[in-house]
């Protein structure tokens, strides 16, 4: 594939004019590839790391930011091109190598054992040694600590580490990678799962390490962290290195056009609807210790997004409408219809679909082909005296490939070999293929490449302009003023603050959120 | 975003909640032995003979020496049921050697148990871990085979305690200071790989393989060496037992130790060994042994149809996962509350 190159890209490719006056770079990848059989992952990967710099890595899924970074970490072995790492060339064959060179990858699904120990899942394989080569438990749990204390996180190193939220998880990572005395952190979207606070913890702890002269290579979805947290920027797309450039002389617009090599004119398009009848309507719902007599409506044709922090209760409130969770009190309407709660079959009769947060667990079956996860939530009506025609399945598979614009190899492959974005999609046309009046969504771009994301979101616009009423609850403010009709801000279980899409903005979704804001006050 | 920047940062999370559980844990076991024998007790008093007791000490021996190695196995997620059969093939081979050799030294004789099993062992870690085939069904397979070998083997002619020298049947049936000696060999296996586990790197490995297989690739542990060895090491315990089986009856046929591999998993779920890998003790599965032994004799003492035997061994199987699954669902869930109130605002 040909390098799309300007010829100010081409200046910037051995790093920006900021960082000519810098000392000799950390790391330096040139013209990495690597192939999978016939598929090219990566034709060109290049970075520069220097010691002290947060750097992020950005592209479109299958961009080939993965492969690079796997070949960093020593799980794959690159194919050609040079790896220097403070002047040496460097090979890694396994992941031990990279370990040992000072590179240490957190990946964006924690690798934890739940079982152990904080302290031995940062040691595991190098647990601290006495004589007779035996593992110095005092010794481990206390260079845990000493690690906990450098990174200003208060973490017990005995307690085990099942439990742990996922912010949680990527301390003890980090911590890891400390304890290792990495040179390099690259961190694998650590953020797509955290708070807003977590999130504030982790820019901490990277600012942290940038001081104590590590390089942190950052690879993220979220563009505002990026500029919040970074000071370079290195783009790929197929496979390739576009460029890489300091924060400051770039903006969102310029990432994004390298990114996807086209101009999105707008990630979230202007939209004025015309909502219609009432389709969900919702009262006084309440399920003790998690929410409150929440109150609600959603009309036909219009989005309505459900904000508030990780732990508000916004989740639970879908979960109890869909009948996942029994409700203590309130009433759920469809259409006119009075839902029986807690019963999700009957909420699926009703005409809701649910897409749910976590789709790799919740969403999917995995393992399962494309189609057959497609129809999943049809089957009844694809199938003939409880037998499944695998004709109508196949059709129905393809006849929403095709409106969803799904890249896929075969049908018959495993969910799991999709992209993420892709795998949204797949459980997006498990819902639609029900025809469903009322689509409730959560966080339906997590962890999507920004093409994909604003596609996802067209396709959002396109159901309601249909008719569908959604529900749609997002962790990203630009997702949530940028394809909202109204909003609705959940504060510690209950409804904090409601605003129509004009007057709504991220200052008061925020205090909103925070409980600085008493509901109907908007 | 100032306003919900007020985190308390401060308090650890002083949780070992969890590790507490699990030590609880063994001593739940020790409280339901306690309790079996003066239950029982008290409706039998010969129940707490010596000879009752030494029973109860020597009865489980065999079944803790697999429950041993069998921990090893399971706690990696793998399983390993052809232990039954490798007990029978080395039970009879080293009693076989005997009827040929009777002047082999006790000590030969149990070594040559163990290098039977370490064999068999052997076969099952490569299957497992380099050719990647499951473990249920590698030793399912294996269950079969061996016992296969053994009635070709034995065909039809059984060990008789006459060929048996009496050094080789004392290590049996002899005591030390009032001890039986199969259950001091037991206790020396429990203790050894107990020490071990905790102590030594790649014990600790193990672990790590249970609880997460892919984090503990990344963690650069070798997997398929360290399974390969859990099961060598089972299969090593399993042919020792087999040795001393001839030891405790001194008599062989092709169907010796049919079954015990599930009497064997029993007492390691029982011992609170999670079945899927991760967490558990060798002194745990040891006690779960025991425990099940000791409601097996507590129901004849108590002169309950023997028929009860394996419907209250199965309910104790249940109570006992069912207690697992209780444990952790509650310890993470406390786990996760206190994480909450951390993280939120």
């Amino acid at each position: 594939m040909e390098r799309v190159q300007t010829p100010e890209e081409a200046t910037s490719r051995d790093g920006s004019a900021a960082a000519g006056d810098r000392a000799a770079p950390l790391l330096v990848v040139d013209g990495a590839t690597k192939f999978f059989g016939p598929v090219k992952a990566l034709v060109d990967g290049s970075i520069t790391l220097f010691a002290g710099e947060a750097h992020a890595l950005l592209g479109e899924n299958g961009a080939g930011k993965s492969t690079l970074v796997k070949i960093l970490a020593g799980v794959h072995l690159a194919d050609g091109g040079h790896i220097t790492l403070d002047g040496h060339p460097v090979r890694f064959t396994n992941p031990i190598d990279a370990r040992e060179a000072g590179i240490s990858v957190i990946y964006q699904e924690p690798t934890l054992f739940p079982d152990l120990s904080i302290a031995e899942n940062i040691f595991m394989g190098r647990q601290p040694l006495r004589s007779g080569k035996r593992i110095d438990r005092a010794e481990m749990i206390k260079r845990a600590h000493e690690v906990f204390v450098r990174l200003g996180v208060p973490l017990d190193p005995n307690r085990s580490a099942r439990g742990l939220s996922v912010a949680d998880q990527q301390i003890v990572e980090i911590a890891k990678a400390i304890s290792f005395n990495a040179k390099i952190i690259i961190m694998d979207e650590p953020t797509a799962a955290l708070t807003e606070v977590e999130v504030q913890r982790l820019f901490d702890v990277v600012a942290t390490l940038r001081a104590q002269g590590a390089a942190i290579m950052f690879i993220s979805h979220r563009l505002e962290e990026v500029f919040a947290m970074c000071q370079r920027v290195t783009i790929m797309r197929d496979g390739a290195f576009v460029k890489t450039a300091a924060v400051e002389d770039i903006t969102i617009d310029d990432i994004i056009y390298s990114m996807v090599g086209r101009d999105i004119v707008s990630l979230y398009g202007d939209h004025a609807r015309t909502p219609g009848v009432t389709v969900l309507d919702v009262e006084h719902l309440t399920r003790e210790g998690v929410f409150t007599d929440i109150s609600f409506s959603v009309r036909a044709g219009e989005i309505v997004a459900l904000a508030g922090l990780v732990g508000a209760g916004r989740t639970e409130v879908a979960r109890g409408i869909f009948g996942i969770d029994k409700l203590d009190a309130g009433t759920v309407t469809i259409s006119g219809h009075k839902l029986k709660t807690g019963s999700p079959l009957q909420a699926m009769n009703a005409g809701i679909g649910f897409v749910p947060e976590d789709r790799r667990q919740q969403g999917l079956v995995m393992q399962m082909a494309i189609d057959r996860n497609a129809s999943l939530a049809s089957i009844g009506r694809l199938s003939h005296f409880g037998i499944i025609r695998q004709a109508s399945e196949r059709k129905l598979a393809s006849e929403w490939a095709a409106r969803l614009q799904l890249k896929f190899g075969r049908f018959s492959n495993p969910v799991m070999t999709l992209s993420g974005g892709n795998q949204q999609k797949v459980v997006l046309a498990k819902w639609l293929a029900r025809q469903p009046r009322l689509l409730i969504i959560d966080e339906p771009t997590r962890g999507i490449d920004i093409g994909t994301k604003a596609e996802v979101h067209r396709l959002l616009g396109e159901l309601v302009e249909q008719g569908i009423a959604v529900l749609m609850i997002s962790s990203e403010m630009p997702e949530v003023l940028g394809v909202a009709d109204r909003i609705l801000v959940l504060h510690e279980g209950r409804l904090a603050a409601e605003f129509g899409r004009d007057e709504a903005n991220e200052a008061l979704i925020m205090r909103a959120a925070a409980g600085q804001m008493k509901a109907g006050v908007s | 975003m100032s306003v919900i920047d007020r985190t308390e940062a401060a308090s650890p999370v002083t949780t070992s909640l969890f590790i507490k559980i699990l030590k609880f844990r063994e001593l739940a076991i020790v409280v339901a032995i306690l309790l079996v024998f003066a239950l029982t007790y008290f409706k039998n008093s010969s129940f707490a003979s010596t000879a009752s007791i030494q029973q109860m000490l020597s009865g489980p021996a065999i079944i803790i020496m697999l429950a041993v190695g069998e921990t090893l196995v399971i706690v990696t997620r793998n399983v390993d049921l052809s232990v039954g059969s490798v007990l029978g093939l080395s039970a009879y081979l080293v009693g076989d050697l005997f009827v040929h050799y009777p002047h082999m030294p006790v000590v030969l004789a149990l070594l040559v148990g163990l290098l039977i099993g370490l064999v068999c062992g052997v076969v099952n870690g490569v299957i497992v871990a380099y050719a990647r085939v499951p473990a249920l069904v590698v030793t399912l397979g294996m269950l079969y085979i061996i016992r296969g070998i053994d009635a070709i083997v034995v065909n039809g002619v059984q060990i008789q305690p006459s060929q048996i020298p009496q050094s080789f049947v004392n290590l049996g049936s002899g005591t030390i200071l009032g001890i039986p000696i199969l259950f001091l060999i037991a206790a020396a296996a429990v203790a050894i790989v107990g020490y071990v586990m905790r102590t030594f790197r790649p014990a600790r490995d193990l672990y790590a393989i249970g609880s997460n297989p892919e984090a503990a690739v990344l963690a650069g542990v070798r997997v398929p060496r360290r399974v390969f060895s859990a099961f060598a090491i089972s299969g090593a315990l399993a042919g020792l037992g087999g040795a001393l089986w001839l030891a405790e009856f001194a008599t062989v046929a092709s169907t010796a130790g049919s079954g015990y591999e599930l009497n064997v998993v029993a007492a390691v779920v029982v011992g609170g060994v999670a079945i899927f890998g991760g967490s558990g003790t060798v002194l745990g599965a040891a006690l779960g042994a025991l425990l099940l032994n000791t409601i097996d004799q507590a129901l004849v003492a108590s002169r309950v149809s023997s028929f009860w035997n394996q419907a209250v061994a199965g309910m104790l199987l249940l109570v006992a996962i069912a207690f697992d699954r209780y444990v952790s669902v509650r310890a993470e869930k406390i786990l996760r509350v206190e994480g909450a109130h951390r993280g939120d605002a």
